[in-house]
């Protein structure tokens, strides 16, 4: 993975860099010495490791646009960091940019039930939002599965998704206000507890922007009122091919669960070893499906999909029959990642989201790569959603082997683009998948993505390196050439 | 106006191309049922994109499709029912706000003004459902964003940013967005008698309850006899959606948790409520005209966006307007009687620092006199202006629409 050149002249200028730090903000906040960068030298995306120039951790949004002021004037590069829990490099720092830490922005600000909105500084975390007003029966519905870590400013930057994002959408489809500040130190507020702002959506567009448009400081989101009721079915299929024949006739069939999940062989048995759950052991995949509202309307539905799984050749079915027997369902699901942790030295996660009706072809190719690059694949979907976790498992102590991985995951996320759907579905593209953008877009697709980033950070200084393959002059995006005569269809015909 | 009407993406991107070299401002639509909402465009030419229909893609099992931007809604719903599924966003018609003709508008327009009817308090709006598109910007480059699957997160996401710019940054060509089942059942109960203030009140419980509720909506007397309900009194309205069984059994709960229910709207008649109410019908023409042309201007529209529980307060503070509220009190329609800044000094004030505030009819003078979007501090119009000026460099697309000279 190429990383931009570090400049050497800031390197070199790190002490003094401090210094200056330490008059902005608390000399605490600060972290400058060689033991104490290391603790954030790399995110969830742990292949990578690169100690920061230095580690800034700033408690207000004056702190926060003071040092990206200085940093605009001194053109110092910055890399703004929630948990670290990114799993595409989001936040890796770079060995001349200031890494800016915002766990110590970590209150709720004010919950405001009925208008049904909470507002927190972005180092509160994801779960510590539903915790905040869970007592009144409220909960904040995009769950990624690092909820109990992740904060939402992490969140926001990555628009990470969940289980649950299939009936209650994304990050981006539940934040109501922004207050945000720019590379240059002005700060900006969008939105607020109110459902529709005019202008162009600039919430949209910070949100999922992996901290290269600026960095957010506070946060108004949307909570919703805890369903009545919840029920999880576990249903066993012979081959994962026939488990998603099942998710595409259900949705057909008109009904959107509230999340829908599927393992294969491999993820099942080392999830099942993992935390003994009861997860049969002699399917080819396992569908978890969770139903949320009336009882009358959960039972009616799962009598549905019952019937649907019956016609796609279930071989066993079961329905949650109590609350900790729901938890046991997704206890396995949500523990394969560590789970297959345990029978591998190490694995590699990847994420591409794919039109659902081409994942028996997909899957046969996976097969296909995996027997070609001779290395073994688990695999875990948001089934309801078309997005892929193919974990491959592989060993960094075998020289070539992470190399031979990172090929074959390409590989993987190449082929999801092919038949129709994208890179990432919810990690992001951080370092990770930036030169396979082109897989996806062309010229003029990132041109057009690069001056949005020239419009609100026109020197790169944030997050450089991430997402884009290259990152042009931002003089250069702006050239436009048009001359009399000089039409891109000379032949067509004039209106 | 001479207009320009490409059938094909490539002829778009000719158009504005051309365009660019002459330096001729575009005024880009689709059908034109909205021209009246923004402020006049400064543009002598104008690009149609009605040419360009045909809905290129659609799998119902997965939720997607695609279509191109000068395809009509009628097309679109049409396709969609034959599946059981809608546009969950549920976009309103406001032909009748402007004289234009109903039915006709583009799937283009609507995601180029992020129209979302009653059920935006649940579902989000069209910017919600956008999941990619094909565009020209004002540089006469083609371009994509997204994609076609409900889970992306690869690059920006210009798609949030393309709706709501009303054609002033890139003229898209086509779209994809998500669909969703279409609900088997609804029932709409109205509770009836409530002030403004205290219909907020039961709106924010029932949205507080788990009791799924798709609409929320509240009527004065007057307006409420409009559309013929509430027997001369005023109008709380909330839907359910979803089962037969779980639509009983979520009305009976709610019935019991906010008592008062007088009256309920089964199927039709709660659809034909609810499209009058995010058409803006009950406000669309002046009562007091004798016979009125949908599109009188005599009384200014306001669609204001504010937090729920702010609604009555800005009906209260605003006795002059005839208003009624919908998204449980978090939109605010209101209309004025016509005045030179199309009452945005009166509205503005009293809605206060919090919220947006969009002037939808006025005459034209007056919307080219006041800002019909909600202003913008500084740092926001700057940034605002850069990111036009990176899209459509020369100022091609629909300039002056959304704000003076941009």
């Amino acid at each position: 993975m190429k990383m931009p050149t570090p400049d050497a002249a800031i390197v070199a200028r790190r002490r003094e860099i401090a210094d200056h730090l330490q008059r902005l903000l608390a000399p605490e906040s600060v972290i400058a010495s060689d033991e104490e960068r290391r603790v954030y030298e790399s995110d969830g995306l742990t292949a990578y490791r690169q100690p920061p120039l230095i580690a800034v951790l700033p408690s207000s949004t004056a702190e926060v646009s003071a040092v990206l002021a200085y940093c605009q004037v001194e053109g110092i590069k910055i890399v703004p960091r929630g948990a670290g829990t990114s799993l595409s490099g989001g936040a890796l720092p770079l060995a001349d940019a200031i890494t800016l830490g915002l766990g110590k922005l970590n209150r709720v600000l004010e919950i405001d039930l009925p208008n049904r909105t909470v507002t927190v500084q972005p180092g509160v975390t994801n779960l510590g939002i539903t915790r905040a007003v869970e007592h009144a029966g409220f909960y904040y519905a995009p769950d990624p599965s690092s909820q109990i870590a992740c904060t939402i400013g992490g969140n926001i930057a990555e628009n990470s998704g969940g289980v649950h994002c299939l009936k209650y959408g994304l990050t981006t489809n539940n934040v109501l206000g922004l207050e945000f500040v720019l590379m240059n130190g002005e700060v900006v507020r969008l939105g607020g507890k109110h459902l529709d702002a005019g202008g162009y959506d600039l919430m949209g567009v910070l949100t999922g922007s992996e901290g290269l448009l600026g960095v957010v400081t506070e946060v108004t989101v949307r909570v919703l009122p805890k369903p009545s009721h919840l029920k999880a079915m576990m249903i066993g299929f012979p081959t994962s091919e026939q488990a998603g024949e099942c998710v595409a006739r259900v949705i057909a069939g008109g009904i959107i669960p509230a999340g829908m999940e599927m393992m294969d062989k491999p993820a099942i048995h080392a999830a099942e070893a993992f935390v003994h759950v009861g997860y049969p052991l002699d399917v080819g995949a396992l569908l978890i499906i969770e139903l949320d509202g009336p009882e009358c309307e959960i039972d009616a539905y799962m009598v549905r999909i019952e019937a649907i799984a019956g016609e796609c050749s279930a071989v066993s079915c079961r329905v949650s029959r109590s609350e900790a027997e729901r938890l046991g369902f997704w206890a396995g699901r949500k523990a394969a990642f560590p789970a297959v942790g345990r029978i591998s030295p190490d694995y590699y996660c990847m994420d591409g989201t794919i039109p659902r009706r081409r994942l028996a072809e997909v899957l046969a190719r996976m097969e296909a790569l995996s027997a070609q690059y001779g290395l073994k694949v688990a695999n875990v979907f948001h089934a309801g959603d078309g997005n892929l976790h193919p974990l491959i498992l592989y060993d960094a102590n075998q020289p070539g082997e992470l190399e031979r991985c990172e090929e074959f995951g390409a590989e993987i996320l190449k082929l999801c683009v092919e038949v129709g759907g994208v890179l990432t579905g919810e990690h992001g593209v951080g370092v990770e998948k930036r030169d396979l953008m082109p897989a996806m877009f062309d010229e003029h697709d990132l041109d057009h993505q690069m001056r949005l980033k020239c419009a609100f950070d026109p020197d790169h200084l944030l997050n450089p390196g991430k997402v884009f393959p290259q990152l042009r002059r931002c003089a250069e995006l702006g050239r436009m050439h048009v001359h009399h005569g000089e039409l891109p269809f000379p032949d067509l015909e004039r209106f | 106006m001479n207009v320009l009407r490409p059938d094909s993406a490539a002829a778009v991107e000719e158009a504005i191309a051309t365009a660019a070299a002459e330096r001729t401002p575009l005024e880009i639509t689709g059908a034109g049922t909205k021209r009246g909402w923004g402020r006049p465009v400064e543009a002598a030419q104008g690009l149609s994109l009605a040419g360009l229909r045909g809905i290129t893609l659609y799998e119902a099992e997965e939720l997607v499709l695609s279509a191109r931007a000068g395809t009509t809604l009628a097309e679109i719903e049409l396709s969609l029912a034959q599946k059981g599924q809608q546009l969950a966003f549920e976009p309103p018609d406001w032909a009748g706000l402007y004289g234009a003709a109903p039915g006709t508008q583009t799937i283009g327009g609507i995601i180029a003004c992020n129209l979302a009817g009653p059920r935006r308090l649940t579902a989000g709006a069209a910017r919600d459902h956008l999941l990619g598109f094909h565009a020209v910007s004002g540089r006469g480059e083609p371009f994509k964003s997204g994609g076609r699957v409900v889970k992306n997160v690869t690059g920006f996401d210009l798609s949030k940013l393309m709706a709501g710019s009303f054609g002033t940054l890139a003229v898209m060509t086509e779209v994809t967005l998500k669909v969703l089942p279409r609900p088997e059942t609804a029932a709409t109960l109205l509770l009836l008698g409530q002030d403004a203030a205290t219909a907020v009140g039961s709106m924010a419980a029932a949205l507080g309850s788990s009791n799924e509720v798709s609409g929320a909506a509240w009527l004065p007397a007057t307006l409420a006899g409009r559309l013929g309900i509430g027997e001369g009194a005023a109008v709380t309205a909330l839907r359910f959606e979803g089962l037969a069984e779980s639509v009983a059994y979520r009305v009976a709960a709610l019935g019991s948790l906010i008592p008062g229910a007088a009256a309920r709207l089964e199927g039709v008649a709660s659809d034909a409520f609810w499209r009058a109410v995010g058409n803006a019908d009950p406000l669309a023409s002046d009562p007091l005209a004798s016979d009125p042309p949908a599109s009188d201007p005599a009384r200014d529209l306001w669609r204001v966006s504010v937090a729920p529980l702010d609604g009555a307060r800005l009906i209260a503070a605003l006795p002059e307007a005839e208003a009624y509220l919908d998204w449980a009190g978090g939109l605010v329609w209101l209309a004025l009687p016509a005045s030179t800044d199309g009452g945005a000094a009166r509205v503005r004030q009293a809605k206060g620092q919090a919220g947006h505030a969009t002037l939808v009819r006025a005459g034209a003078e007056a919307r080219a006199r006041t800002q019909v979007f909600e202003p913008e501090p500084p740092a926001l119009t700057a940034l605002s202006r850069r990111i036009k000026a990176s899209f459509d460099p020369l100022g091609l697309l629909n300039p002056g629409r959304m704000v003076e000279g941009r």
